[in-house]
């Protein structure tokens, strides 16, 4: 249905940018005014993402909210926003996010040593409105315009507020991530050239009436090229083994709301990226490439955790235990049955609010101790009670503890992989032991800090929390506790779109399987 | 009996805007006697006026398609479209110089004279329709800016500049003069359309196949050195970094509309079809022109890494900026791809125009009286102590990248599109890869400004004339961005090979 007058995507899309824009114009030095016209206008756009949620039709699997306005209407590129099952989570997600990313700032001191208060929040209201537009945009060229704008903000946030090695990582980050998705822009041309549209939901039916067909027999040839292209993309954003060496470095060097959005939202739109475009447009190629890419799904799940026992700076811990979690998502995508996306999505969303809040803690920390070093911890719980248990119910969320969000997530991707055509039995059993590895790291993790003796005098007078602390971890306990114990919320709205998606995909795996010995 | 030729049959109307400005120079040249030493920027006002008026004038030929001079003019869309990209860049080029040759103290008349006959020179070449006339615009354009490189001396660098520029692009000149001659060998004639329509004469790899090949690959020769393409290239830091800035800023654009121009109007427009195959829909060219481009960009852009001058940095920028245009170039050599290439390298132009001439400008503002101040560590913490210049050089340099939300973005997507679209798949891919390596550099000053250490330079030179010549760049590459029909409408109806078809 197409929407008369504004969209609620576009007011919600747009949002951010007035406030931008309102920052622009605040003096520099008013700190106050700056922080909380941000911490508003997130505030209200999380707010109008609930009423979004509140107004979606879950029985319907294509978009709804639809709003298109021409941009290079010659090529066949507008302006489209629209929300189905898949990516109305990942809307919610983001601006759920956002005003905890904000209120940890507020709490933070990088801004008696770094200064340019302003930048900092104009930044982060860039970066949401990017986020948001690259999961409401149905448009190729104007997806691949926001997945890239993703990149700039970020990298301020990274390089101007970041730790001591903060340039390189933000030249690393930037290039990296760019070098990736510039091979997708070819791709989304030839894709365009060919369909004489850059519009996902035109490209998609095309290809399954038939009036569009990418050539493919076998794991090289024009589809598959295709494939790679975005592929290649959407795995370093992810990132998936062995695309994931910039991560570390973004993760430890970025400043505590830097990492709780990109390790919450940006890395989210790598394996959006995968179930928006590579399924329904490739789906032959996506059939052929499944097993390949599941088996580095898998090597990134177990390396992922394995290398997590053996850091000892606490966000570097977290940034590959994110390695770990994401494979586990990129697996349950590419198990190509409704069980396994659906699995994926929520772990998505899983991912954005335990991976987030293990960042929010680390930062909290950090701005007592100033240090990272998990030695230099131990016996915290004694010193932060209500902190200390705060982190533990996040830590066992992270690791799948039934009851909480995490265990929803993963459960349901191990079912889908187990049951799926293209991967099955062994995929899941080797699955399962990153499950086990992540309770060995995360207990390890979690030990070190909050366990044992308070024996160093530093840790022994640590301030309490403030107001803004607990605003910030406070709704992620809620999100932990309300999708572990009622995920069928969650899951309700993305059942059609994500069975009908299934469906379609489902048809090529006998086909593929023909043509593919 | 000669027929002698009537005033009207010159259809003068369709080159007035060219012609507008030369007779302004020249005028200019007297009135600028008269006005005293020190309100020399009153010589600059009239100059601007000038252009305004050739820009009022050259908005009527957007819908015009005629031929002046007799055929040896052309007054279509292309032109049009060019000459706007000329005038703005001379525009510009003016807001930036006010100020700027009267602190290091070369203020004088006859450089807005010297700068209005090279924007001429740009407008003929735009309109060229013959070899004559792209040979004589090419000098109008040329020997003006062999002067103004040079107008710092006796500051050595700036002699050397111009020196260097005048002998190279004689030498250059030379080259697509004797081109010229083979090609009126091959076909009989120096007409752009009548040598389009002679090649279908011509058989296929007989010798007056040969002549045009050799013809056309001399004049290629001529024109890749004024758009600075490798292997034609070695003059462009050494004339970048030792000429006035603004003049560098003004030549990295308008030379390079006035050698596209001149291209396209001689490989798209009058050698479409000459083929070294039977039924090859690829012109005999393409290859040569695929290869300049692949060069281009590699070279221009591995280079940049290492140059420690802005000026230098972004005289490689400019080699690779030509490289990205080549792309175009060579996507025209499809049969089929010519029109909608041309109009990708329209936008390119006019992309680059404000992205450039913005970076310039704000390179102008740190530039010291002495003319120091122009290494890359001198943007070092810029973001403190100016941080809305520092904010407008992080966006053009971002637009240079083609990253997005800026003009550059859209211009590199047409241009990869069209390439794309003409088969030439590997040059895409190293268009791509070679806009990754750019990010590098162009980043460095990025991270300069933003995340280096230090107070910042005060950016004395940014006076308010600059500064509104850098809002101007900033907002066309915003706008470009956001409505970038505004930039391809207006060269929607441009038709270079099958307008010549009867």
């Amino acid at each position: 249905m197409e929407a008369t007058g504004l969209s609620l995507l576009t007011v919600i899309l747009f949002l951010p940018l007035v406030g931008m824009t309102i920052i622009l114009f605040i003096p520099g030095d008013q700190g106050r005014n700056i922080r909380y016209t941000a911490l508003g206008f997130s505030v209200v756009t999380f707010a109008l993402s609930l009423v979004m949620w509140a107004s979606f039709d879950p029985n319907v699997a294509g978009l709804q909210m639809v709003q298109r306005w021409d941009w290079m209407p010659t090529f066949g590129i507008s302006y489209y926003v629209g929300v189905d099952g898949i990516s109305l989570l990942l809307i919610v997600l983001t601006a759920f996010i956002m005003p905890i990313a904000i209120l940890v700032s507020m709490a933070s001191h990088i801004f008696q040593e770094r200064g340019r208060e302003k930048w900092y929040y104009l930044f982060l209201m860039v970066l949401e409105w990017a986020m948001l537009g690259a999961f409401m945009i149905q448009d190729l060229i104007v997806f691949y315009i926001f997945f890239e704008i993703t990149l700039v903000p970020m990298y301020f946030l990274i390089g101007i507020w970041g730790a001591e090695n903060r340039v390189y990582a933000a030249v690393k980050f930037f290039l990296y991530t760019l070098a990736g998705s510039v091979l997708m822009l070819l791709a989304i041309l030839y894709v365009g050239n060919q369909a004489g549209t850059f519009a996902i939901p035109e490209i998609v039916s095309m290809v399954h009436s038939g009036a569009l067909t990418f050539p493919f027999d076998g794991l090289f040839s024009t589809q598959s090229y295709l494939f790679l292209g975005f592929f290649i993309a959407f795995a370093i954003k992810v990132p998936l083994w062995p695309f994931h060496s910039w991560l570390p470095d973004a993760h430890v060097q970025a400043p505590t709301a830097g990492s709780v959005i990109l390790a919450g939202v940006l890395l989210k739109l790598g394996t959006y990226g995968m179930i928006r475009v590579l399924l329904p447009i490739f789906p032959e190629a996506t059939v052929a490439w499944a097993p390949i890419v599941a088996v580095l799904a898998i090597i990134g799940i177990i390396y992922g955790a394995w290398v997590c026992y053996a850091q000892d700076d606490a966000k570097k811990l977290v940034a590959y235990s994110s390695v770990s979690h994401m494979g586990f998502i990129v697996l349950g995508i590419f198990a190509l049955n409704g069980q396994g996306i659906q699995g994926s999505i929520l772990q998505m969303v899983n991912h954005g609010v335990s991976t987030g809040g293990l960042f929010l803690i680390v930062g909290m920390l950090y701005e007592r101790r100033h240090t990272k070093k998990l030695a230099d911890y131990g016996g915290i719980w004694k010193a932060l009670p209500v902190f200390g248990a705060i982190s533990l119910v996040i830590t066992l969320s992270s690791m799948g503890l039934p009851g909480l969000n995490g265990f929803i997530g993963e459960f349901t991707i191990l079912l889908g992989t187990f049951g799926s055509e293209v991967l099955g039995f062994f995929f899941a059993l080797f699955a399962t032991l990153g499950i086990i590895l992540a309770a060995v790291y995360m207990l390890y993790m979690f030990q070190k800090v909050f366990m044992g003796e308070l024996d160093k005098e530093e840790n022994k007078h640590l301030p309490d929390m403030n107001w803004m602390e607990y605003a910030a971890l406070i709704p992620v306990l809620v999100g932990v506790f309300l999708i572990g114990l009622y995920p069928a919320l969650f899951f309700a709205p993305m059942n059609t779109t994500v069975m009908e998606l299934a469906a379609q995909v489902g048809h090529f795996v006998t086909t593929v399987a023909q043509a593919v010995p | 009996m000669i027929q002698v030729p009537s005033l009207s049959d010159f259809n003068l109307q369709y080159t007035l805007p060219a012609l507008s400005i030369v007779v302004w120079a020249a005028a200019l040249l007297i009135i600028d006697l008269f006005i005293p030493r020190e309100r020399k920027q009153t010589t600059a006002w009239l100059a601007a006026g000038g252009l305004v008026f050739a820009f009022v004038v050259n908005a009527f030929l957007f819908n015009v398609n005629d031929e002046a001079f007799l055929g040896m003019f052309r007054a279509d869309q292309f032109t049009a479209y060019l000459n706007a990209v000329v005038l703005g860049a001379a525009f510009i080029g003016v807001l930036m110089s006010v100020d700027y040759i009267k602190r290091i103290g070369i203020e004088r008349g006859e450089y807005y004279v010297l700068l209005l006959f090279s924007v001429a020179g740009m407008m003929f070449m735009a309109a060229a329709n013959d070899l004559i006339a792209v040979f004589v615009a090419l000098e109008l354009l040329s020997i003006p800016l062999y002067v103004l490189s040079a107008f710092r001396a006796p500051d050595t660098k700036s002699e050397e500049s111009g020196l260097k520029y005048f002998i190279l692009g004689a030498f250059a000149s030379a080259f697509l003069v004797y081109g010229a001659a083979l090609i009126y060998g091959a076909t009989g004639t120096t007409n752009i359309p009548a040598i389009f329509a002679a090649v279908s004469g011509i058989e296929i790899g007989g010798s007056a196949s040969i002549l045009l090949l050799i013809g056309s690959g001399l004049m290629l020769v001529g024109l890749g050195f004024k758009v600075a393409a490798v292997p034609f290239h070695m003059w462009t830091p050494d004339v970048y970094e030792g000429a006035p800035t603004p003049i560098t800023a003004f030549m990295s654009v308008g030379a390079k509309v006035g050698g596209f121009a001149a291209m396209f109007r001689i490989l798209a427009s009058a050698l479409p079809t000459f083929i070294l195959m039977d039924a090859s829909l690829h012109a005999a060219w393409q290859t040569t022109v695929w290869i300049l481009a692949a060069a281009t960009l590699i070279l221009g852009n591995l280079v940049a890494i290492s140059q420690s001058n802005v000026k230098r940095m972004l005289a490689y920028s400019s080699i690779a900026h030509a490289g990205y245009i080549l792309m175009a170039v060579a996507a025209a050599g499809t049969a089929g791809v010519a029109d909608a290439a041309a109009r990708a390298a329209l936008f390119y132009l006019l992309a680059y125009m404000f992205t450039n001439l913005g970076a310039f400008a704000i390179a102008i503002a740190l530039e010291k009286d002495d003319g120091s101040g122009t290494n890359i560590s001198d943007f070092t913490g810029l973001a403190k102590s100016r941080p809305g210049l520092a904010a407008m050089m992080a966006f053009f340099m971002l637009s240079l990248t083609g990253f997005p939300p800026t003009a550059g973005f859209v211009a590199k997507f047409l241009i990869f599109q069209q390439t794309l679209d003409a088969g030439l798949v590997p040059l895409a891919i190293i268009g791509v890869l070679t806009s990754v390596i750019s990010g590098y550099y162009y980043l460095n000053i990025v991270v300069k400004m933003f995340l280096g250490d230090g107070e910042g330079d005060p950016a004395e030179g940014a006076t308010p004339h600059l500064r509104w010549a850098a809002y101007a760049c900033f907002a066309g590459t915003l706008i470009l961005f956001v409505l970038p029909v505004l930039g391809t409408d207006i060269a929607s109806s441009v038709h270079l090979a099958t307008a010549l078809i009867p």
